[in-house]
């Protein structure tokens, strides 16, 4: 364009509008509840289809399961009987009367009636612990970090497994059983896997070549084969490579499985949050003089940890969902105390599975969704936190 | 002001040591010696403990009377099995044909459970992504509620509350097709070849090279000319339309062993055990929750704006989808789709839960039980799973530095 064209364009200009005119309001169709539905439901004659069978499934399956859990479900009664089809109920529902008598089998196993208030504390030793540590605003996480790592596992084993002295009557692993087993192998688990996952990880990094290869071989061959051949391994091969009278009883044996299998697993996860920080920061914690351990302890392990935080906790959801196992070496577990109980001649109906199982649903979804939740959360957290 | 400090200033103010020789370091802080006394220490604490392992094995072995060696692998195993892909007799076949039975069976089981996983498991990624609300909603549902349920717990479930719960032989579920449902499992019509297959099949086989051959000639045409080629209707002509007309012109030489039900037991056919089903349900709908995930994550690390060019090049949805977004997106799946399946494959050892003669079930279980030889039969399975992991992961990691961008 010319500069004559431009002036002439200007001059010719008769009427310029001194308001701005408010933008319309979009059609009717297009907005509310009914535009809502239109983009996100019925956009094309496909997806009306789809939404239309998708609508028919959840009208089926939700009432169903409704229906199941609680509308024909059997309340009261005191054996098997109550749960059976009759004239009056002619169809069953969950059997909660069941679960009701063995809740108490299903949570502390067969752990002696009077002692079980012991098992109670431990529960609640482990609460607060829990809060404490990811209860991010908490007073002194670091003494609730001591407390959680150190503190509670032994004040845990003296309660739990007994101690004559001071009045705590031993209390025989074979006994333990349902929830508690379950908590315990976890808690094992994770106690175990982080700070064996973090020195093994470094050894998998370190410049030592005998270090590193153990380390690859360690954490490569049990990342390599299932959990199940790990636990049979723990349970019947660990006997004969210590001497007989330090042979461990069952629950330590899986116990030792799920904390080699758990720490392998966590290596790797803190390996890549080591990967992630920047050699500046190596180079930074050297060039200031730090030794090597004082470098990880106060530069790399506090930053590479923190990115990993939600990686760590997807690994404990596995490590939770993964105690089921020890079922098959003959721990019992919540899921072996309900999988006894619902062939007990006594309850034994064609429900008493079914509602064994959910029961066992419940409580794994509500652990492990909790557990996801706040690692959603602290992945939210983190990215806020990088934005800055 | 510490002594320290004024040590360091002193040093300060007087003669610098002569830059061509560094100081000496005393030789208990050189690094290098240092890390040989490590790794010495740690190769002298591992040899001992391996040492103390062997010698209390040996000790208890002898004390319990156990042989060891693998002399065990031909001695006749004695026990049955319910379902064998090869040759097997309890008392004809030995330890190391259970052995292979077993392995058989966990193939066979994670091929068909990867199979259905990842189809289940593309369905529900890309569903995830769906502008549908409901379709979308449905699809997170699943994936929540799967993957936060222990494998164990659902194996269990579909086992003993749902295939269990079905009903007896007497009152088998008839299956349009001639196959029945029952509680002792799925009977299926067994497929039988006549003489004349060979030839449907080698006609199946060219077809199939027919179309491998066309497609290379198609790529070539349009990468020196331009012009396309019908390679979809090639191959559909070639690898179903020909060997179907061969079919119908050999006579339909195919027909079907139909299940007969009597009144104790179904006769003929294709009998699939109950366990075999509830570990395939299990497996494939636990692993399609992950491989879903994994699916999603891939298609959303293809930047939108991949797509946006694509279509100002004015290529229409669906070659932008096939050309551009899945190529894209499956240098990010690959790999964790290849890890969701050696976890299928190491999951598959929940069968002995359930009684399915996997290799676990058979070999850790019943050849460990009678042999007593815990050493060597639990090494055997371990170095298996170990050597399928291995295998996988070289060839992902071929495949990683084939497909890993070319960045200039």
């Amino acid at each position: 364009m010319t500069m004559a064209e431009g002036d002439l364009a200007v001059t010719e200009i008769a009427f310029v509008s001194g308001t701005t005119i408010a933008p319309r309001p979009p059609p009717a169709a297009m907005t509310g509840a009914f535009g809502w539905l239109r983009e996100n439901l019925l956009s094309t004659p496909f997806n009306i289809a789809l939404t239309a069978m998708i609508a028919l499934l959840i009208a089926w399956a939700v009432p169903e399961l409704v229906k199941f859990l609680l509308v024909v479900a059997v309340w009261s009664g005191s054996d098997r009987d109550a749960c059976l089809e009759s004239v009056q109920h002619r169809e069953i529902g969950a059997c909660w009367p069941f679960v009701w008598e063995r809740l108490p089998y299903f949570i502390y196993g067969s752990y002696p009636i009077p002692q079980r208030w012991r098992v109670d504390v431990f529960f609640a030793m482990l609460a607060i612990g829990i809060v404490w540590l990811l209860w991010l605003n908490a007073p002194r996480r670091d003494l609730g970090t001591i407390y959680f790592f150190v503190v509670l596992p032994v004040t845990s084993f003296i309660l739990l497994t007994g101690w004559g002295a001071i009045g705590l009557q031993p209390v025989d692993t074979v006994l333990w059983g349902g929830v508690l087993v379950t908590i315990v192998v976890a808690s094992v688990g994770i106690v175990f896997s982080l700070p064996l996952g973090i020195l093994l990880a470094l050894g998998r990094r370190s410049r030592m070549p005998a270090v590193r290869t153990l380390s690859v071989i360690f954490i490569e061959f049990v990342r390599g084969v299932p959990l199940v051949t790990v636990l049979f391994m723990a349970s019947v091969m660990l006997p004969l490579f210590v001497p007989e009278r330090l042979s461990p009883d069952k629950l330590v044996r899986a116990l030792v499985g799920i904390a080699i299998f758990a720490s392998a697993y966590m290596a790797e996860v803190v390996r890549a949050g080591l990967q992630a920080i920047p050699k500046g920061q190596y180079e930074g914690a050297m060039a200031v003089g730090l030794r090597y351990w004082q470098m990880m302890r106060l530069i790399i392990l506090p930053q590479a940890l923190k990115v990993t935080i939600p990686n760590i906790v997807n690994t404990y959801i596995g490590l939770f969902k993964d105690t089921t196992l020890v079922f098959i070496v003959g721990i019992f577990d919540l899921l072996h105390t309900i999988e006894v109980a619902r062939i007990d001649p006594k309850w034994a109906t064609p429900v008493t599975s079914t509602t064994g199982y959910a029961v066992a649903a419940i409580f794994y979804l509500v652990f492990c969704y909790g557990m996801s939740r706040y690692a959603r959360a602290m992945e939210a957290r983190l990215a806020r936190v990088d934005r800055r | 002001m510490s002594p320290r400090r004024k040590a360091a200033e002193g040093d300060m103010s007087g003669k610098l040591p002569s830059p061509s020789r560094p100081a000496q370091v005393v030789f208990y802080n050189d690094p290098k010696v240092r890390s040989v006394v490590y790794q010495l220490v740690l190769c002298a604490v591992v040899a001992f403990l391996v040492y103390g392992a062997v010698r209390n094995a040996a000790d208890n072995l002898a004390r319990a009377h156990i042989a060891s060696g693998f002399g065990f692998w031909n001695d006749t195993a004695g026990f049955d099995i319910s379902q064998t892909l090869i040759d097997y007799s309890a008392r004809a076949s030995t330890y190391g044909r259970a052995f292979w039975v077993g392995l058989l069976n966990t193939l066979l089981v994670s091929a068909l459970g990867i199979l259905f996983a990842t189809i289940l498991g593309f369905v529900i990624g890309i569903s995830r992504l769906s502008r549908n609300w409901l379709l979308s909603k449905v699809a997170g549902g699943y994936v929540e509620t799967i993957r936060n349920l222990p494998l164990l717990l659902q194996l269990l479930f579909w086992y003993n509350a749902v295939l269990k719960a079905l009903p007896d032989i007497r009152e088998s579920i008839v299956i349009p097709g001639g196959a029945f449902l029952n509680n002792r499992g799925l009977f299926l019509p067994l497929p039988i070849f006549k003489s004349g297959f060979g030839a449907v099949e080698i006609v199946l086989l060219a077809g199939i090279a027919g179309t491998i051959a066309f497609h290379i000639w198609a790529r070539k045409r349009q990468a020196r000319t331009g012009q396309q080629a019908p390679v979809l209707w090639a191959a559909l002509v070639l690898v179903v339309g020909l060997p179907l007309s061969a079919f119908g012109l050999a006579g339909i030489p195919l027909g079907f062993e139909f299940p007969q039900a009597g009144r104790f037991n179904i006769t003929g056919g294709i009998e699939v055990l109950p366990e075999f089903v509830a570990l395939l349900f299990g497996l494939s709908i636990y692993t399609a929750a992950f491989i879903a995930e994994v699916v999603r994550a891939g298609i959303l690390a293809v930047s939108g704006g991949q797509t946006e060019a694509a279509y100002s090049l004015g290529l229409r949805p669906g070659p932008t989808l096939r050309l551009i977004v899945i190529p894209q997106a499956m240098r990010v799946i690959i790999p964790p789709l290849t890890s969701q399946y050696l976890n299928l494959t190491k999951n598959s050892s929940l069968a002995v839960a359930i009684g399915y003669p996997d290799l676990v079930q058979v070999f850790t279980g019943t050849v460990l039980n009678q042999t007593g030889q815990a050493v060597e039969v639990v090494a055997i399975t371990m170095l298996v799973y170990l050597v399928i992991s291995l295998a996988t992961s070289l060839l992902m990691n071929i495949y990683n530095s084939r497909m890993a961008l070319r960045e200039r």
